[in-house]
């Protein structure tokens, strides 16, 4: 067998460090407390997919103004509504982003809002029914210039 | 600051109708992460809470936390079961609160 020479070598080194950036690039790290956020808002339960639509542009070239509509399937009558809807961005220095609450007076279960994002990251959002079920949905948004000044 | 609220919403509904509210506030929602020239941070001031009621119960309401852009725009939905006045109300942290009212009348 050959002992590998110098262009080998860096071209295998190239390579392996490729293949260790490329998870992170891949989806964006959590970094603030976007965990105590959920964890405070479910009380540790797991919440299910669905029933949340949940409406973001997938690139935002302002990070100051991004567009969100939410719609939460459900009859909203005083039997069977949303009660609150928290939505956090993983990737701001805070992760609240604001918390909604609605009443079988709403009619609906569906808001829009403009947030902050700083940087690309993922907004999630958690729904409490009013029989103590939880829904949860995700987006990612790329962000191009970031929304939280500096 | 002084800048009235504006709402948008129809004068008129069905009984029973679930009609679209749009409301904007003027605001600079300061999120207490920004500095000044001298690298000074600039301290936190957003509004922390919005609330609409209809005829004195509880419509919709939401906290608010610095993520939210300057001038907050909050559109949301009501259900109109009887003729009555919207009550809208903005929290700021200073404790002053921003409050409108709208009124809403049934179709004939």
């Amino acid at each position: 067998m050959k002992a590998i020479n110098r262009r080998q070598a860096f071209a295998l080194g190239g390579g392996f460090v490729m293949l260790t950036l490329m998870p992170m690039a891949a989806d964006a790290e959590v970094t603030n407390d976007a965990a105590k956020w959920i964890e405070k808002f479910t009380g540790g339960k797991q919440p299910a997919k669905g029933k949340i639509s949940l409406d973001l542009p997938e690139i935002a070239e302002n990070g100051n103004t991004v567009p969100l509509s939410i719609n939460i399937e459900s009859p909203m009558t005083a039997d069977s509504y949303v009660k609150d809807v928290m939505i956090i961005a993983d990737g701001n220095p805070n992760a609240g982003v604001a918390t909604l609450s609605f009443t079988p007076l709403s009619g609906k279960a569906e808001a829009s809002i403009r947030i902050r994002l700083a940087t690309t990251q993922n907004v999630v959002a958690i729904a409490k029914m009013s029989d103590g079920s939880l829904f949860t949905e995700q987006k990612t948004v790329k962000v191009t210039i970031g929304g939280c000044g500096g | 600051m002084a800048d009235k609220p504006r709402i948008k919403l129809p004068k008129e509904a069905a009984k029973g109708e679930v009609i679209q509210i749009k409301t904007l506030v003027s605001h600079v929602m300061e999120s207490g992460q920004r500095k000044d020239a001298q690298g000074k941070t600039i301290p936190r001031k957003i509004i922390n809470k919005f609330a609409c009621e209809f005829n004195g119960k509880p419509v919709f309401s939401c906290a608010l936390e610095p993520a939210i852009s300057a001038n907050p725009y909050i559109q949301f939905d009501a259900k109109v079961e009887e003729a009555g006045s919207f009550k809208f109300s903005w929290t700021d942290d200073d404790g002053t609160v921003i409050t409108a009212e709208e009124k809403i009348a049934l179709k004939a």
